[in-house]
Formats: C-alpha cells, sequence, structure tokens
C-alpha cells in the first residue's frame, strides 16, 4: 500500500493538479478555495510552472483559454461569485472545444451569499452555466482522496474530450483534512495537433474560434459536439451505489450531502429500514439508468442537498416520476445533519407503506 | 519619363475605395467606371504608366494590397 | 524586382472590413513585421471582438479568438504556456478601452511581454457605429445622436496617456495610417513593438488612429482627412513610454 500524507482538500487538488502535469495555474483569491492557489504559488516556481494570480475571474478563465490553446494543460479554481464571473470564459471554452480543468468550491449563494459551504452552483454548473448548447463533466468528489483522483481524471477527460471538466466540490471537503494517497494514475498524453503553438512553417495555421457566422456550420459544430457528449454520457458517467439490493429507499446526495447522508443510511439500516445510498459522481453525465432501475423496482428515493432542491429535479426526469421522489436540505451554508436526513428516510419509508 | 515601373493590380481584392487615387500626387490612378469585380466594386487601375515615379504611395495607402509594383 | 506586394504572413483573402476602412492596412503592417523579422511559424496572434473579429483569417499564423476585450489575458495565457514564441493581439477601441479595460491595464502593469496593435478609429464599427470609449467630444454616433456630451457620459480615453503612468510597461507609442509618411512611421512602431518581444523587452503597445468611412459618413479620402482635423489635435501622435530609450540616454 502506498504511503499516505495528512492534506486539506484544496491542498490534495493542487498536488494532484501537478501531478497530473499541470504547470499553469492561473486564479483569483476567494474564499473559500485560496489554499489552492496559495499552495500553486508556493510549487509551481519550484517546477518550472506558471503561478498567476489575475486581475479579475474574468482574466483568470481567459488565461487559462490562452494556455489550453497554447496545448497546456491549465486550470483555474475558485468559489461560487468567482464561477460565475468565469462563464463567459467557460462558454468560450466549451464552444472552440478547449480542454480546461475549473474547480468550483462552492459556498451558499445567491449573490455574495455566505461563505460557509452550498451546493446551490448545481444547475449551472450541470446546465452548462453560460451562453449556448454545452456541458462540462462535472466531477463531485466526497472525500479527500477522491479530490486527489477526480483532479487527474478531471485533466484526463478534458485532453481526451477536448472540453472544460469542473471539479464541483464545497467548502467543507477543501478545507477538510485527510489521509491522502498520491499514487494517482495519469494518462499518458493526448497528442493536440489542433494547439495554436506556431506554425513552424509546416502546416496550415491554426485557429481556435467558437464564431461561425453560417448558420449551417455552426449547427453542425453543435451536432457534433452533442454527438461527443452522447458518447461521454454512454461511457463516463460514474456514481456509487451503497447497499441499494435490497433497498426499499434510496438517497440520491454527491458531495459533502453523500458523506453525511452515509451515516444516515447506516443508522436507518441499524433500525431495520432497507435503505441505500446512490452517490453520483458525475453529475454531467447524470447516472440516469441506476436510478431509472430503482424506479422500476419501485424504490423511493430521497435527494439530500445543500441547496433549494436543484438536483431532485435530474432526479425525477431519471426516475420519470414513476417513484416518490422527497427532498431533505438545508441551505445557507449549513448542513444537514444525519438525523434529519434519518427523518427523510423515515417519512419515504412510511409513505411506500402507507 | 519612367518606363521601369510597372504595377499590377489585384482586382479580385480591390474595394473600389480609391486611397490609391488620392495617395498619388501625380493623378495617375483612377477608378474603373466600367470594370466591376466578382464583389460588385468597380476597381482602381493605372492610366499613364509611363509617367509613375515608382514612388509607392498608392500601394501605401492601399488597405486592400490589391497592388504590386515592380521595377527594373 | 518587386518592390511592393503583399506581405506573405497576410493570407490571400479579401477582408471582410468595409471600402476604404484603414484596418487593412493596419493588419498589411503586422503582416509586413511578421515577415521582416521572420517569425511566422513562431507566432500567434489573438483577434478581438469587433470589426476585426475574423482577423483569424486574415493572418497565415496560428490565431485565436478572443472573448469581448479578454485578448491580453488571453495573449498572457499564450505566452506562459510558450514563452519562446511571439504572441500579439489586434483590438479595437470598443474591446481594448472599454469592456476590456481591466485586461489591458493589468497586461501593462504586469510588463506582460507581449505586443498589442490597438487600433482607435472612435466608433464601434462592427455593431453599426455606437458611441465608443474614444469618441470624441461633440462627435456624432447612433448612441450619441446629438453628438458625444462629457457631462452626460464622460471623456475620451486616452490609451497611451493613461498606460503611460504605469511603471510596467516597456513602450507605448501613437501613430496613424492617413498618410503614405504616417504608415511608414506605423510601420517602424509596428516593427519595434515586435522586436522588442523577441528582445525579452515586455509589453508594447501601438495605438494606430484609424479611419472608419462607413461609420463616420464619410467618403475614404475624407475619412483620412477628418483623421488630421479631429483626431490627431485629441489623441496627440508620438511616443508616450520607451524605457529602452531611457536607459539609452542615461548610458
Amino acid at each position: 500500500m502506498s504511503q499516505k500524507v495528512l492534506m486539506k482538500g484544496n491542498e490534495a487538488i493542487a498536488e494532484a493538479a501537478i501531478i497530473a502535469g499541470c504547470r499553469h495555474y492561473f486564479g483569483y483569491p476567494i474564499t473559500p478555495q485560496t489554499e489552492i492557489a496559495a499552495y500553486m504559488a508556493k510549487r509551481m516556481p519550484k517546477i518550472g510552472g506558471t503561478f498567476l494570480q489575475a486581475e479579475s475571474e474574468i482574466a483568470a478563465i481567459n488565461m487559462v483559454y490562452g494556455a489550453a490553446s497554447a496545448g497546456v494543460r491549465a486550470m483555474t479554481s475558485s468559489s461560487s461569485p468567482g464561477i460565475s464571473l468565469k462563464q463567459e470564459g467557460i462558454s468560450y471554452i466549451a464552444g472552440a472545444e478547449l480542454p480546461a480543468v475549473i474547480v468550483n468550491s462552492q459556498r451558499a449563494g445567491p449573490g455574495l451569499g455566505g461563505i460557509q459551504p452550498g451546493q446551490s452552483d448545481y444547475f449551472q454548473a450541470v446546465k452548462g452555466g453560460g451562453h449556448g448548447d454545452y456541458h462540462l463533466i462535472v466531477l463531485t468528489p466526497a472525500s479527500v482522496q477522491e479530490m486527489a483522483e477526480l483532479t487527474v481524471k478531471a485533466f484526463d477527460l478534458a485532453d481526451k474530450y477536448r472540453m472544460p471538466v469542473m471539479l464541483l466540490t464545497d467548502g467543507t471537503i477543501g478545507q477538510m483534512m485527510e489521509p491522502v494517497s498520491l499514487d494517482l494514475k495519469v494518462e499518458s498524453a493526448v497528442e493536440k495537433p489542433w494547439a495554436t503553438t506556431g506554425t513552424e512553417m509546416k502546416r496550415e495555421h491554426n485557429i481556435i474560434t467558437s464564431l461561425s457566422l453560417v448558420p449551417a456550420e455552426l449547427e453542425q459544430w453543435n451536432l457534433d459536439r452533442y454527438a461527443k457528449y452522447a458518447h461521454i454520457e454512454e461511457n463516463e458517467t460514474l456514481w456509487e451505489e451503497y447497499m441499494t439490493e435490497d433497498a426499499d429507499v434510496v438517497v440520491v446526495a454527491f458531495g459533502i450531502a453523500a458523506r453525511v447522508s452515509k451515516n444516515a443510511v447506516n443508522a436507518a439500516r441499524a433500525e431495520g429500514i432497507k435503505v441505500g445510498l446512490i452517490r453520483p459522481i458525475t453529475v454531467w453525465p447524470f447516472p440516469n439508468k441506476p436510478l431509472a432501475a430503482l424506479a422500476a423496482k419501485g424504490v423511493s428515493m430521497v435527494c439530500v442537498e445543500l441547496s433549494m432542491g436543484q438536483m431532485i429535479e435530474d432526479v425525477k426526469l431519471a426516475t420519470e416520476c414513476k417513484v416518490p421522489v422527497s427532498l431533505c436540505k438545508r441551505v445557507g451554508g449549513i448542513i444537514p445533519t444525519p438525523n434529519e436526513i434519518l427523518e427523510a428516510i423515515r417519512a419515504a419509508k412510511g409513505g411506500n407503506e402507507a | 519619363m519612367n518606363t521601369m515601373v510597372k504595377h499590377t493590380f489585384r482586382t479580385e481584392r480591390c474595394k473600389g475605395c480609391g486611397l490609391c487615387v488620392s495617395a498619388c500626387s501625380k493623378h495617375l490612378l483612377a477608378i474603373s467606371k466600367e470594370t466591376i469585380n466578382k464583389s460588385g466594386h468597380y476597381v482602381a487601375y493605372m492610366t499613364n504608366q509611363e509617367a509613375c515615379t515608382g514612388c509607392c504611395n498608392c500601394a501605401l495607402m492601399c488597405p486592400d494590397c490589391v497592388i504590386r509594383i515592380e521595377k527594373e | 524586382m518587386i518592390v511592393f506586394d503583399k506581405p506573405r504572413s497576410l493570407a490571400d483573402v479579401s477582408t471582410s472590413y468595409c471600402p476604404g476602412c484603414t484596418h487593412g492596412i493596419i493588419h498589411r503592417l503586422v503582416a509586413e513585421a511578421i515577415d521582416e523579422l521572420g517569425i511566422e511559424g513562431n507566432t500567434i496572434g489573438i483577434a478581438p471582438v469587433g470589426c476585426s473579429v475574423m482577423a483569424y483569417n486574415f493572418f497565415t499564423c496560428d490565431m485565436i479568438e478572443a472573448a469581448h476585450g479578454r485578448a491580453p489575458a488571453v495573449a498572457t495565457g499564450v505566452k506562459r504556456a510558450r514563452p519562446d514564441k511571439i504572441v500579439f493581439s489586434y483590438q479595437g477601441d470598443g474591446d481594448l478601452a472599454s469592456i476590456g479595460t481591466a485586461e489591458i491595464v493589468h497586461a501593462a502593469a504586469r510588463n506582460e511581454n507581449i505586443t498589442v496593435i490597438f487600433v482607435n478609429n472612435a466608433i464601434y464599427g462592427m455593431t453599426g457605429g455606437q458611441m465608443a470609449p474614444t469618441s470624441l467630444p461633440g462627435q456624432i454616433t447612433q448612441t450619441s445622436p446629438y453628438g458625444r456630451d462629457p457631462k452626460h457620459c464622460g471623456y475620451p480615453v486616452k490609451v497611451c496617456e493613461m498606460l503611460s503612468q504605469l511603471e510596467g510597461p516597456e513602450y507605448l507609442q501613437r501613430v496613424t495610417v492617413n498618410s503614405p509618411k504616417h504608415v511608414n512611421q506605423a510601420k517602424k512602431a509596428i516593427l519595434k513593438a515586435f522586436r522588442n518581444q523577441i528582445e525579452g523587452k515586455g509589453f508594447s503597445l501601438v495605438e494606430v488612429i484609424s479611419a472608419c468611412p462607413t461609420n463616420w459618413g464619410l467618403r475614404p479620402d475624407e475619412a483620412l482627412r477628418w483623421i488630421d482635423d479631429n483626431m490627431i489635435p485629441y489623441y496627440p501622435l508620438g511616443v508616450y513610454k520607451d524605457r529602452s530609450e531611457k536607459k539609452e540616454e542615461q548610458a
């Protein structure tokens, strides 16, 4: 077994990015993700990389756009209000089909909101976020170990599919300290013949753009991109199932909400309630198949979210409203307690019996 | 006087703006009243090649790189 | 012997600019500089949003299309990723002096080793002639139909003067292209702005006062005169900062 080190979630992201070959980080300070920038500021100069504090979130994401155009692994990180500012750039990155990694350490909103954890940027993350038809692959770690592993995966997926990948996490996991193994597997580097690295007079010029004034061409670009998305939905959807086999009730939760939910599931099991957990690891693509399979068996769902109920809409779509889906939520930076979730599980179980 | 200067016009690029015409201190260029290119512009032409001193001002002021100038 | 021809690194396509628009001259000067320095295969250009949005089709080097105003940030990303490459942004006045003010100021403040070609024609051309950050007091545009009133919407932004207050930038010069003499001066400035980058000197910006006959409502030749009569008095030509010159003087 590989050696483990005790790290904060945000630091694990930063170190994993470096392990993944990222040497270009552009960011702007915002709580609760500043440890990523601070870590990069310390490490990058020592390994020949670039840490640059941009003048704004907007500039930072556009620096990522430039570095990604030039063919290197680049990333930025921020928290909810800052991610809103980056949406313009993310839309351009998606439109120009550039690989990039964006970390959103979510806090409670809207507006300036608070600095305590939230999951209310779910819609923004999984439905695109900026203007136009596009998706990001959205990964949701639930432990510091996963922060590291999914960061590496984010870079690999971004390069493989030439698209932005978001690590959607929150202030709690970012600040949490856990032992991490940094023995991380990185896919071998992808060739980038499309990158703008200078023609060296050996090829036609490469152009990175999201602009087409020819409607038929622009339509085709969108169709091609959505064909790629269909492939990703088929091949890259990730989720964890916990005690779902005999379950009458299944809790659906990601990130910090899934950690608390697991405790509640264990407590409910101790009471003899047959309950399980589905934890989406990718929220786009969303694990529709396992949820549809459970719905076909008549399993009730309880969504646990740090939002007014956003992922619940995707759960209802996945289950085609065939089974009752309830919501257990806290907002404003508050994490639901295992007891609150247990109550919701009991209520769902009661609903089944009624 | 200077028969050694030769202008070649890439007329397909010409937009008929006339900046070459106004740049020529000898008033040797003009915009055609007959020849229209594929883009629908009346195009520039040289009225008197022999009188050209080869100063290149017409080409310098052309926004569309229409004019190539050769000297023997 | 050919004494004047289209530069190699200017693509052999018709540009999307209106007749008499001097963007075309400025494009040619950039391409001539790239050719003369032999850097076409090594250069990455950043196009803006505005009339020159399609500039990526007009240069034969690698090109990137940036979001409105963000070209200096994109250029920063490219340059930091490939410090051995030559990176330039080509931006209009709305792009650089309005929506992208933060990006240009901070790229200059960082002395980012890039070349910026800033085309100032005092109007938003692509959207059909609205007031620009550089529109002159009294200038009639679609969104200042009674003439720009500084009491209502403030004064034009003088980019070279503003950036010259910063410690960061290496070289700032304002030129124009409304006469053969001015075109030759502009050529020298643009060449220098690229050479500075090759020599690692840092942020070099050339502001080019450019004509927009279509949206100024003037004939192309009248538009060139309008530059002399109206633009240059407000935007004096000249070198606003040149650190290497200062060093030479001190030496």
